[in-house]
Order: C-alpha cells, then sequence, then structure tokens
C-alpha cells in the first residue's frame, strides 16, 4: 500500500461525494454513512501505525510534481515521521467521535453539516503530512473554510461574530507567513533549491535578519492557531459559539496546527532566531498558562472554562517546545496528543450537559453526581487527566514538558509554569464540584437522564486512551523519539564561530551532526541513511519518561565536537 | 487606369478584429428586422461570433507577426488577452439576455456594441503604436459609454453613462497629452522605436518631455482601470450601469487597460523603469487599500464589488510594480481567473435582485444559502476566490503578483497586499454571512435560471476552481506570453 497516506487523506472527500448522493432528509443514513466513513479513514490510518518503521526518517512519502510555472515548482510531496505520524492518528480517531457526537446535538442541516466535518478532517489531515511548504499552505487554508461555516450556521448565539474574528485572525497570520515562504522561496533559489520540498530548506543557511523576519513571520502565524497570548482572544468565542463537534475538533485537532507548525517549520528552518526568541515566547507561554488559568477561574459558562483551559495547556506544550532538548518537546508532543484527547473529552462532557439542560452556566447545576453516576465517574477521570495526576495521560506530558523545560535555559519560566499545574488542579476540580457535588436542588436537575448507550460508547475509546496513555507511554514515545533527536539535532544552534563564516552556502548546522556524505542533492524528500546519523550522541535507550539525567548537557559537548568539522564541510 | 498602390500588409494579426467588426455591424443590420421579443437570437449569435474569433485567436498562438509597418503585432502576449476578452464578453453576453428582458431594455444594439467594445480592446493589446492603441482604447471607450447608459429609463444608469464619459473623455486628452509629449522627445508613435531612441539617451529621467508624458499617459490608464486616486467614477458608474455592463467594464476593459500599460511601459519604456515603478509603487498601495477600506462599508452589492474591482487592479499594480516575469505572468493570470469570478458573481447578483435593480443590498442574500444551495455555493467559490483563499484561481493569481513583488525585492509592497487582502476577506465573508448564518423568510421564487445564464455559471465556476487546483494550464500560457513580448 504505497499510497495509504493519500489515502488516509483523501476518503473524507470519497465521503462527502458519497453523501452528495444522499437525499438530505435521511439525517440517519448521512450520520451513519459519515460515521463509516471517518471510522473506516481510523481503520487505514492504522495501517501506518503498524507499517511505520521506528526511525527519523519521513515514511510513506509520496512526491509528484503539481504547479511548474515560472520561478515556482510546487510538488504533491506527503510523509510522515514519528512527529506527525501521532498528529494524524489522533486526527482520524477524534472524527468518528466528533462524528457519533453530533447524533442529535445536530438535527438541522444534517448533510452539510457532514460535508463540513469530512472537508475539514482532509484538510487537517493534509497539514499534517505535507512536506512541500506550498501544499502545507493550502491545507491550512483550506481547512478554515468548513471550520467557518460550521462555527457560522451551526453555533450558538453570537456565531458569526466568532466565526468571523475566527477566519481573519487566521488569515491574517497565515498570509503573512505566505509572503515569508515566498520570500524564503527565492532565498532558497539562490542557493539552488528550486521547488518548496521543505526538508531541502532544513539545510538552508539564512543570515540572521533574515532568520528573524521569517520566523517572526511564521511565528505569528502558528501563535494564532496555538493560540498563544495575547493573540488567543478568538479562541474562547470560537469554542464557546462552535457546536460541540466544532469545539471538540478545534480543541484537539485545530489547535496543534499551531504548535506543529513551530516543531516542523518555525524551528528547525530557522534555529538561530528560534533561540533567539525562545525567552519571549517562552515568557508568552508562561503569562499564558498563569493568565488563562486565572482567567478560567472566574468564568460562569463551563465551555468558556474549558476553552481557557485549552489556553494554558497549549502554554505548556509552547514551554516544553521552546526548551529545545529532548525531553521538553517529547513531552510537548504527548501533551498535544494528550490536550486533544482530555480536551477534546471535555468539550464532549460539556455537550452532553447542554444537551439535555440547554445552559451551560455552571451555577445551574449542582449534586449531578447523585442523578448521573455514570457520566461523573468519566467527568472526574477526565478532569484528572486534564489537570495531569499521576496515572492519567496528562501527567506525563506535563512532567516531561517541566523536566525538559527546567533542564533548559528556561529554569525559570518553568517555576513559574510550574504554578499553573497547581491552578489547573484549582480550577477543574472547583468546577467539577460545583456541578457535580452538593445539594440537587435545581428540580429541573432532578430529572436528568445519565449517559446514554451512545454517549458512553463516545467517551470509552477516550478514557481508554487516558489510562493508556498515562501508564504506559513508551509506544508513543518510542515511535517519536528518532524524529525528536532529529529535532533537537536541528534546533541546535550551530556554534558562534561558525555562524560568523562568511560563506553563504554554509549549512544550517554543523556537518558533524549531519553525517559528512551528504550532498546537496540530498533532496525530494528522501534524506540519505546517514543524514542524522553522523553526530549524534549515542545516547541511552530510554523508554517510559526517564531521560538519562546527563541527556539535556549535550549542547556543551556538540560545540567541542563540532566545531573542527565546520572547515571540510564549507570547503565541500 | 491607374494602379492604387496598397502597401502590402499581413492581416493575419487583426482577422479577428475584422471578422468581429464585420460580424457587429452584420448584427446591427439584421436587428432591425428581429421584432422586439425576440433579440435573444442576437445574443446566441454573439456567443457564438465569440467562439469563433476565440478560435481565430487561438489559432494565432506562438506566431508572432508584425503588420501595418510595425504598428500592431500578432504575439503571445496579444492573443492572451484577446482571449481574457472574449471570455468577459462571452460571459457577459451569455448573462445579459435574461437581465436586458426583465429590466426591459432588450435592445438589439447591445451585442454589436460589445462586440466593437472586444475590437478595440482587442486592439489595445496587439497594438505596437502608441496611435493603434489610442484608437483601440477610443473604440473601446466610447462603445462602452454608451453600454454603461444603456438602461435610458433608469436615472442611474444615464447617471453613469454621463460620468462615465464626462471623466472618461478628460482622461483620454490627458493620455492623448502624454503620447504627443512622448512624440515630442522620441519623434515616433512607434514602441519598438522609442524603446530604441529612449534607450540612447544619456540620462532619459533628466528628460523633462519624456516623464512628464511618461506620467500623463499614467494618468489617463490609472483612469481606465480605476486605479486610485483616478477611481473616483468607478463606484457610481459601476453601480449604475446595467449588471452585465458592471460585470463586463470591471473584467474585461480593466484588462486592456492593463495588456495596453504593460505593452508600453514594458516595451517602449523599461529603460526607465526605476522611475515608473515607484508611481506605480504609491499608486499600487493607494489603490489597495482605498479600494478595501471603502468596499467594508458599503451595503449595496454592485458598490461592494466595483471597491473590490479597485482593490483587485491595486494587487495587480503590485505585480506591474515588479514587472518582472513573474508578476507580469501573474497580472495575465489574474486579469483572465478575474473575468471569470467576477462576472460569475455578478451573475448570481443579477439572479438575486429584481425588476429595476431592487433587492441588491447584501442583506438581501439573507437565507439564499439554502434556498437556493447550488446558486450559494458557486457564489461562494467565487467569493472566496476574490478574497483569495485556495484553491481558487484568485488565490494562484495573487500569489503570483505578491511573488513577483517579492522577488524584485518589494517586500513591504507585498506584506501591505497581503494584510489589504485579509481585510479584503471582511467584506467578502460578510456576504456568505448573509447568505449561510441570516435566516431569511425570503424563497428566492423569482430567481429564473435560464440555460445561458446557466451556462455562464458554469464556465465561470469551472474557470475559478480548476485553475485553482492545477494552475499550469494556464499559467504556462501566461508565462510563454511575457516572455516574447
Amino acid at each position: 500500500m504505497s499510497n495509504v497516506l493519500s489515502l488516509t487523506t483523501f476518503l473524507p472527500i470519497l465521503g462527502v461525494l458519497l453523501l452528495l448522493f444522499i437525499p438530505k432528509d435521511s439525517k440517519g443514513v448521512l450520520r451513519n454513512v459519515t460515521l463509516a466513513v471517518t471510522v473506516v479513514t481510523f481503520l487505514v490510518s492504522l495501517i501506518m501505525l503498524t507499517g511505520f518503521q521506528t526511525n527519523a526518517e519521513f515514511q510513506f512519502v509520496e512526491n509528484v510534481p503539481w504547479i511548474a510555472a515560472g520561478p515556482f515548482m510546487m510538488r504533491y510531496n506527503i510523509g510522515i515521521d514519528g512527529i506527525s505520524l501521532w498528529l494524524v492518528i489522533l486526527t482520524t480517531f477524534i472524527m468518528p467521535i466528533a462524528v457519533l457526537s453530533t447524533f442529535t446535538a445536530v438535527e438541522e442541516k444534517v448533510k452539510e453539516y457532514m460535508v463540513c466535518l469530512l472537508l475539514l478532517e482532509t484538510g487537517m489531515l493534509g497539514a499534517f503530512i505535507s512536506l512541500d511548504l506550498f501544499l502545507f499552505y493550502i491545507f491550512w487554508e483550506v481547512m478554515l473554510i468548513p471550520m467557518y461555516f460550521m462555527i457560522g450556521i451551526w453555533g450558538g448565539k453570537n456565531k458569526i461574530y466568532a466565526a468571523v474574528k475566527f477566519f481573519i485572525y487566521t488569515m491574517v497570520g497565515s498570509l503573512l507567513m505566505l509572503v515569508a515562504l515566498i520570500f524564503l522561496y527565492f532565498k532558497g533559489m539562490e542557493a539552488g533549491i528550486h521547488d518548496f520540498g521543505l526538508l531541502q530548506f532544513y539545510n538552508l543557511k539564512l543570515d540572521m535578519a533574515t532568520q528573524i523576519w521569517l520566523f517572526l513571520a511564521f511565528a505569528f502565524a502558528f501563535a494564532i492557531k496555538v493560540p498563544m497570548f495575547p493573540l488567543h482572544t478568538w479562541l474562547p468565542d470560537a469554542h464557546t459559539e462552535a457546536p460541540t463537534a466544532g469545539s471538540v475538533i478545534l480543541a484537539a485537532v485545530l489547535l496543534k496546527m499551531g504548535t506543529y507548525g513551530y516543531v516542523r517549520f518555525a524551528i528547525p528552518l530557522f534555529p538561530e532566531a528560534a533561540h533567539k526568541f525562545a525567552p519571549l515566547i517562552a515568557t508568552l507561554a508562561v503569562i499564558g498558562i498563569i493568565y488563562a488559568a486565572l482567567v478560567a477561574m472566574v468564568q460562569e459558562d463551563v465551555k468558556k472554562l474549558v476553552a481557557y483551559s485549552s489556553v494554558a495547556h497549549l502554554g505548556f506544550v509552547m514551554l516544553g517546545v521552546f526548551a529545545f532538548n529532548q525531553e521538553g518537546i517529547t513531552g510537548g508532543m504527548l501533551q498535544m496528543i494528550n490536550h486533544g484527547i482530555s480536551t477534546g473529552a471535555l468539550f464532549l462532557i460539556v455537550g452532553f450537559i447542554y444537551e439535555r439542560r440547554h445552559t451551560r452556566l455552571i451555577t445551574d447545576f449542582g449534586g449531578l453526581s447523585k442523578q448521573m453516576p455514570i457520566f461523573a465517574t468519566i467527568f472526574m477521570i477526565v478532569t484528572f487527566s486534564s489537570v495531569g495526576l499521576p496515572g492519567t495521560n496528562g501527567f506525563v506530558g506535563e512532567f516531561l514538558i517541566l523536566l525538559g523545560a527546567f533542564e533548559s535555559e528556561l529554569r525559570w519560566f518553568t517555576i513559574v509554569a510550574t504554578s499553573g499545574v497547581i491552578l489547573s488542579a484549582v480550577y477543574m476540580l472547583w468546577v467539577f464540584q460545583r456541578v457535580m457535588f452538593g445539594e440537587l436542588d435545581n428540580p429541573k436537575n432532578q430529572k436528568l437522564l445519565d449517559l446514554n448507550g451512545r454517549e458512553i460508547t463516545i467517551m470509552v475509546p477516550l478514557i481508554a486512551m487516558i489510562f493508556f496513555m498515562g501508564l504506559y507511554p513508551k509506544p508513543f514515545i518510542d515511535k517519536m523519539d528518532p524524529a525528536i533527536k532529529k529535532l533537537v539535532a536541528q534546533a541546535r544552534i550551530a556554534p558562534l564561530p561558525a555562524r560568523m563564516m562568511p560563506a553563504s552556502n554554509q549549512m544550517q548546522m554543523p556537518a558533524g551532526h549531519q553525517g559528512a556524505d551528504q550532498t546537496p542533492d540530498a533532496q525530494q524528500g528522501q534524506m540519505p541513511a546517514g543524514h542524522e546519523g553522523g553526530g549524534e550522541k549515542p545516547a541511552a535507550p530510554h523508554g517510559g519518561g526517564e531521560m538519562p539525567a546527563g541527556h539535556s548537557g549535550v549542547d556543551k559537548s556538540a560545540v567541542l565536537q563540532t566545531s573542527p568539522a565546520v572547515n571540510p564541510h564549507d570547503a565541500k | 487606369m491607374d494602379m492604387i498602390l496598397i502597401p502590402a500588409v499581413n492581416m493575419t494579426p487583426i482577422l479577428p478584429e475584422i471578422f468581429l467588426s464585420v460580424l457587429a455591424m452584420a448584427l446591427l443590420l439584421i436587428n432591425v428586422f428581429i421584432p422586439g421579443g425576440q433579440k435573444s437570437y442576437l445574443a446566441y449569435v454573439s456567443f457564438i461570433g465569440v467562439i469563433v474569433t476565440a478560435v481565430l485567436v487561438g489559432a494565432g498562438w506562438g506566431s508572432h507577426i508584425e503588420s501595418f509597418s510595425g504598428s500592431v503585432v500578432l504575439d503571445n502576449f496579444a492573443t492572451f488577452f484577446k482571449m481574457t476578452f472574449l471570455v468577459a464578453a462571452g460571459l457577459t453576453v451569455l448573462i445579459s439576455d435574461s437581465y436586458m428582458e426583465r429590466e426591459g431594455c432588450n435592445h438589439g444594439e447591445l451585442y454589436p456594441l460589445i462586440l466593437f467594445t472586444v475590437v478595440g480592446m482587442m486592439l489595445m493589446a496587439s497594438g505596437t503604436d502608441l496611435m493603434t492603441i489610442f484608437l483601440g482604447l477610443e473604440v473601446m471607450s466610447i462603445s462602452l459609454y454608451v453600454l454603461a447608459g444603456f438602461n435610458r429609463a433608469n436615472k442611474k444608469s444615464n447617471e453613469a453613462g454621463l460620468k462615465y464619459f464626462l471623466l472618461g473623455s478628460f482622461s483620454t486628452g490627458f493620455m492623448l497629452y502624454g503620447m504627443a509629449l512622448i512624440y515630442g522627445a522620441t519623434g515616433t508613435t512607434r514602441l519598438y522605436k522609442i524603446a530604441a531612441i529612449v534607450g540612447q539617451m544619456t540620462l532619459p529621467s533628466a528628460n523633462i518631455l519624456l516623464v512628464a508624458g511618461l506620467l500623463l499617459m499614467m494618468t489617463g490608464f490609472a483612469f481606465k482601470i480605476a486605479a486610485a486616486p483616478f477611481h473616483m467614477w468607478t463606484p457610481d458608474v459601476y453601480e449604475g450601469a446595467p449588471t452585465p455592463m458592471t460585470a463586463f467594464m470591471s473584467a474585461g476593459p480593466k484588462a486592456a487597460g492593463f495588456a495596453a500599460l504593460l505593452r508600453i511601459f514594458l516595451v517602449a519604456l523599461p529603460t526607465l523603469q526605476a522611475e515608473w515603478s515607484q508611481v506605480l509603487w504609491v499608486m499600487a498601495v493607494l489603490t489597495m487599500t482605498v479600494g478595501n477600506i471603502t468596499a467594508l462599508r458599503q451595503d449595496n452589492i454592485k458598490r461592494v464589488l466595483a471597491y473590490s474591482s479597485i482593490a483587485h487592479a491595486g494587487y495587480a499594480l503590485v505585480g506591474f510594480t515588479a514587472g518582472n516575469g513573474t508578476g507580469t505572468a501573474g497580472i495575465l493570470f489574474y486579469m483572465l481567473s478575474y473575468a471569470f469570478m467576477n462576472i460569475g458573481a455578478f451573475a448570481i447578483v443579477i439572479l438575486v435582485s429584481k425588476k429595476g435593480e431592487t433587492n441588491g443590498n447584501v442583506s438581501d442574500f439573507a437565507g439564499l444559502g439554502f434556498k437556493r444551495p447550488l446558486l450559494a455555493l458557486v457564489m461562494t467559490l467565487f467569493l472566496f476566490s476574490l478574497a483569495g483563499v485556495p484553491p481558487a484561481a484568485g488565490f494562484i493569481g495573487k500569489f503570483y503578483l505578491f511573488s513577483g513583488a517579492i522577488q524584485k525585492g518589494y517586500i513591504w509592497l507585498a506584506v501591505i497586499g497581503v494584510l489589504n487582502s485579509a481585510a479584503s476577506v471582511y467584506y467578502y465573508l460578510r456576504i456568505m454571512v448573509y447568505m449561510y448564518f441570516k435566516e431569511s423568510t425570503e424563497d428566492f421564487a423569482w430567481i429564473k435560471v435560464t440555460a445561458p445564464v446557466a451556462l455562464a455559471l458554469i464556465i465561470a465556476a469551472a474557470g475559478t476552481l480548476i485553475p485553482g487546483i492545477v494552475p499550469s494550464i494556464i499559467l504556462e500560457y501566461a508565462q510563454m506570453a511575457v516572455k516574447l513580448m
């Protein structure tokens, strides 16, 4: 199955074509067909999981010319590594759940809704698998359209404001990124790169000033999507107004586009600039963590509370990623998946009670645990996962992030951020207490029904994942480990003498990190085998969450190790 | 008997023009014998005529023939633009009939006038002499003045025609004056000769006649393409003119203006590029910004599209400022895509509006999305394309325009361009907000999509979507066209 990646990505589009032939009044058929399509997509994506070789290479690569006109060459160049693999799986995993959650929530315009969901899935998958910068941009933009309509058509009271704000915020960021992208292309052309293939740009040596501008443009686009403080204001609106499935997807997958963008594009493309801005980004991340937590605490609307908790969680992810070490990035990646699962689950939970009571105000509830014991249990587990209780997935991610960040230059940020963990426990447990415990005094709440079979079916896979990832994260970490190692190597900035070399086509990293056998035409998605092997320190094998303590000291030794290697490299 | 000596001229380059002119004159005659209710036949004949002309034009692809002692040329550049004009004219003819019938002004002269306009535009694209270009421009403009005021019973249409005529002739004066000055400075009106003479000047930018001529000519063309600060006529004329003519004016003559501008500036005055690109830089920024910011506050959809059309001229000017292969190919691509998407959008506007051009506000689109889903869907496609959202042709066009600027080092111009583009998203989204997000009690029962309109919408939608997904099919030609200019 060489086209399995394309198949996964475009199966939802085939589903859309199928839906077009179903009359719009047969809502049941529409729902079941959509569910079937997303389940099949998930199953197909599992083929990749089983076929994935644990190494740092991009796999399932497909690379054919697409647009060849003028100075530009765009290719349909896709592939996944350990980082995107999990995000692809997360997407295909969340989609059936999101679809299932709409079975009773969406009664009007079911067909259009399902079409939007499927288009969105293709857009999201496409963005995760693109190895061509232009292709990535296309998917990144296309994704906006179905989400815009989902919020605008099926949203709440303030839907128009939220939908337009969502669209324009993202658009401003991505258009600036587009300019940067074109500029980067022309820079690459000077160095002999003749298409938008991402991997070759990794090796492009850019001077600091260029890097700073390009990094800022990319980082701005991604920061809006993450969203990072102070660009987060669209998120609470979008989340609050979006229908449940929209919120779930938004939280679980769409926000990951931002953090993924940093991991895949902004950091490895512009490592020096990324280092330069790391303190700024860490500051914003930490402000986001604390600020969002404080704001979440005083929310009266449960959904808004969860939305702000998202901002805080993503702040942790950013902190981990910008630690630039194995633990931090691994934690960040894990936390991206965790956040997808637990915040997705939280939005589903909010959706359940909203469907029953048509209110989300905390004060309208209280004592629900007596009436809805299953719901209470599930809500509790998800809450624990969200606050990062050991044994749940949230713990592993947050712990690794804090560990990684603490060992990096971001130590002081970490210390402040840790208080965010406590704050998150405060607002989550507090909201749980106010909703679930106390007197069941509201007569409307006394008649509430507990979760039905469908709703339990929705939650079971999420709960299973919460515990699985919490107790045995090794398979996840193992698969992403080589890719992250490579990223850490890419993000490691060149030692100072090398940076001052005037040679314009000098490579991004000191040669020792890339293997001496690398040639300039190592392009088009296939890295030579020795590519990331060369300068790697023989790190002790590690699984679970335990990293050897000396691992983060690699920066210093790398400088010593690789400085002499610069000259032969330049001579090439 | 003395022989009259006729210099040997090759008629091939102007064969399509001759065909269209003859057809138009024949239609004028036939029109007299066709009774009032059956003017549709003229539309059908015109449409077929446009297709035949397109075949004639297409047959000339790849050749490079100069004729009439170098005042007309048949090259890929001209051919590409001629195709653009024909697309605009063909779509306009298709959407005109039912509209004119509804508004009670289905006079047969409409179609010959459209064809004459196309003849003028074609001459503008293939002219290599200032005089040829000017003649083409006048043929085009005079027909357009009539077309703008074609709905005699409607005061706004009259106003549009008169306003367009007065301001148009004023700007033509500027242009002609500019051409005269250039003739004074160089002693010729042939573009290639101008280029040679200017190329030999030691310091052409210090030649006051030349620079003044250039600026005056630029003013005249800026008027034609509705670039700020010479755009004031646009909203009123676009709003008042019969909607199909508005659609036509926003696509065809604008493209013709760019064709002539590109030809004159890149062929005759490339040595002065440093000078004119400075002026264009400012003009591009002004045009984009003025167009977009004013469009934000409009309620009438024709005015929204009118201001958006100003903004689009601004985007094209970004590519022009760059003046390199990428940017100019971008203009060619963009003008063609713009013809598809903008005329498509206007076709929907015509369908939604009622007799007397009522029901033409953005809010009147409320509920269209679920009452007439197919129409709303194509409108959405056109709007996203106008906004520059992939995967639509409008995105690829903007991509190349801005790329040209970035390639040439005009990074801030590109940044201003994309920020403008982001602002424009708001008013395009607003139309979609009404179509999909607002409820309405309207049933849109009055919308009757006739076969020609349906055909126009299909062509326009295909022309908007397909080049967005596989842009090479058009971009390659655009690039060949600018290469051999």
